[in-house]
């Protein structure tokens, strides 16, 4: 045992960061990797698909036969990337504009907050269906859609975040030696807001992920290949569910464990770097 | 302007004159005079001390004239540096003398510095910004500077970030950030108020040398006559917002006239005081400067005050040295104060037995 009390993520975290570094490497090397064809139908001839987990299809076949793990790989390659574009486009918009709004406040605030206040009273599950519904539905449209709908809730967040931080005594200390807004938006204020929105950015990237599982049970996720959404509403929507319940739980659990791993990661982040604060 | 460290620089002489510096708030409950027609100047090389209690204006003061103040503050009068008028229309660019001419070490080391920049890099920053330095040149400039300021083992310590050093030492870094640029007037702020008894002499020392090294002015702001005795040429009494007495230190310390200064002075614990002597206090407290008082701003807790006191503020006039001034119509020593100090020791006051 020993007294000095060093700050740690914890095993967990780490647990959460493998599992997410995992899913990340299988989606994004998928077609080198030596998994199943996604789209092909294994038959078999005398009994009737879909099949059970085995040593073949290591997460069972859909009710067409379709080889389950390599549908939740090709899946997540859809519903990774729209939760990644999603809150990359929200931090860089809305956090942007959102620090500008807290370090320079007056009317550039009114005006900021104001828009943020519009698209945050604006339901946003009925601008995702108008979007899809009046473009189209492929994968970027549908990442930058949700990535629209992030800009508020980060923006807010870069905001008071600032907010917080500009009337800190370095803000002023860095004015005192000459230093001009630019300056000190990006080089004082800046890697002082990132930490935060790291964390949230987490959270966000999983709320992005289930937000496509919804857009999927509308049917107004993105149209070709597999996405995670749309493999458990052909899993749960089956008549084959209750006698053979892996085409749903497969692509339900990776899911669950994605976002919970997302959320329990970014909680950690936020936890670890408050507690420098106190040694302030 | 182009740059002041080449042209047009003062060497000696008058670096500072501050005349009639009106500072205002626009607060919810109305205008806040926190500084009130202040005049003052400062020779280069000079030190001069502002002393007051908490809320007598001497932060805002310190920071009126550097211009360091929200944008709810209004300015009045005149501010020259140099050959540069600081106030209204024509005034230089305040961001091109931060740093360079001017620079200010903070009251509070512990919040003054970038909690995730390396502290390399915060001492980098005036010299990029102004001189135009390259990473490396203000890299090794910064280990110098380091050096300067009596920081042990600068090359490790230039790439550790603040939370790695104690208050002393981040204190140290504020003012090696401060004498960056070699600015030639620098505002230190109560720089000694946060941080352990121990380290207060050593930064004022530390101060105090680099004046002398560099020819450089310096402001000093505190509320300890103490801290100012032994490191000012001049000191300037501040209570609500205005100047109350200004001298050169060692004619104030022999001939002080104003009742407060006075007060300030007896409100040090003294070592020569046999033990368990009751330390004297102020008592009262500072005027609510949305609703200044009519008269002399001290009349309410001055022990010598007088009707006249309370309905006629004195102005800052010349003692029997031209260069000690002080704002008080029954000053220390003037018959009507050894009065009711002699009234005071028999245990009477203006009031009756106390």
């Amino acid at each position: 045992m020993s007294d000095t009390i060093t700050k740690r993520l914890g095993p967990l975290f780490w647990l959460a960061v493998g599992w997410l570094a995992i899913v990340s490497l299988l989606a994004l090397f998928a077609p080198w990797l030596p998994i199943k064809d996604p789209d092909s139908y294994f038959l078999v001839r005398g009994e009737r698909p879909p099949y059970s987990p085995s040593g073949t299809h290591w997460f069972g076949t859909d009710q067409d036969a379709r080889d389950m793990f390599a549908r939740i790989i090709y899946g997540a390659r859809v519903s990774l990337v729209i939760g990644f574009v999603a809150i990359a486009f929200g931090m860089v918009v809305g956090g942007t504009a959102g620090i500008v709004a807290g370090y320079l406040r007056g009317r550039t605030d009114k005006v900021v907050s104001f828009i943020f206040i519009v698209f945050l009273s604006f339901p946003s599950l009925v601008l995702a269906i108008l979007i899809t519904a009046l473009l189209d539905r492929g994968l970027v449209t549908i990442a930058l859609t949700l990535g629209v709908l992030a800009v508020a809730p980060v923006g807010r967040l870069a905001r008071a975040t600032t907010l917080a931080y500009a009337d800190r005594e370095f803000v002023t200390a860095a004015r005192a030696i000459g230093a001009g807004d630019r300056r000190i938006i990006v080089r004082e204020l800046l890697p002082n807001v990132v930490i935060p929105m790291g964390a949230l950015a987490l959270l966000g990237m999983a709320v992005a992920i289930v937000a496509e599982g919804g857009l999927a049970f509308l049917g107004l996720s993105v149209e070709k290949g597999p996405t995670w959404g749309k493999l458990i509403l052909i899993g749960a929507g089956s008549r084959e569910l209750e006698k053979s319940p892996w085409i749903a739980f497969g692509p339900i659990i990776v899911l669950f464990l994605t976002v919970l791993a997302l959320n329990y990661a970014g909680d950690r982040i936020r936890s670890y770097y408050d507690v420098r604060e106190i040694g302030l | 302007m182009s740059g002041l460290q080449t042209d047009g620089r003062v060497e000696q002489g008058r670096l500072l004159t501050v005349e009639n510096l009106s500072t205002t708030f626009a607060t919810e409950r109305g205008p806040v005079r926190a500084v009130d027609q202040v005049s003052l100047s400062l020779d280069r090389g000079q030190a001069l001390g502002i002393v007051g209690e908490s809320g007598s204006g001497k932060t805002v003061l310190s920071r009126s004239i550097m211009g360091l103040l929200p944008s709810t503050a209004r300015r009045e009068g005149s501010i020259r540096f140099g050959d540069h008028e600081l106030l209204g229309s024509g005034a230089v660019d305040m961001s091109k003398l931060w740093g360079r001419e001017m620079s200010m070490v903070f009251q509070n080391p512990m919040v003054s510095l970038n909690p995730v920049m390396r502290i390399g890099e915060q001492i980098a920053e005036p010299l990029r910004i102004h001189l135009g330095m390259s990473r490396r040149d203000a890299r090794a400039t910064a280990v110098r500077l380091l050096r300067d300021v009596r920081i042990p083992e600068p090359e490790r310590r230039v790439d550790q970030y603040p939370h790695e050093l104690s208050g002393g030492m981040r204190q140290r870094v504020m003012i090696a950030i401060a004498l960056a640029c070699g600015p030639t007037l620098l505002f230190a702020d109560e720089p000694t108020t946060a941080l352990d008894v121990t380290v207060q002499a050593q930064i004022l020392d530390l101060i105090a040398e680099q004046r002398e090294e560099r020819n450089m002015s310096v402001v000093l702001v505190t509320h300890d006559l103490g801290v100012v005795a032994g490191h000012t040429d001049v000191i300037a009494v501040m209570y609500g917002g205005r100047l109350v007495e200004v001298a050169p230190t060692a004619v104030l310390f022999a001939d002080m006239r104003m009742p407060y200064t006075e007060a300030l002075l007896q409100s040090i614990p003294r070592l020569d005081h046999p033990s368990h002597t009751r330390l004297t206090a102020i008592p009262g407290r500072p005027p609510d400067l949305l609703d200044p008082p009519r008269g002399c701003a001290f009349a309410p807790r001055c022990a010598f005050a007088r009707d006249r006191c309370r309905e006629e503020a004195p102005t800052l006039t010349p003692a029997d040295n031209p260069e000690h001034r002080f704002a008080c119509w029954y000053p220390v020593g003037s018959a009507e104060y050894l009065e009711t100090r002699e009234r005071i020791a028999s245990g009477l006051t203006i009031g009756g037995r106390s």
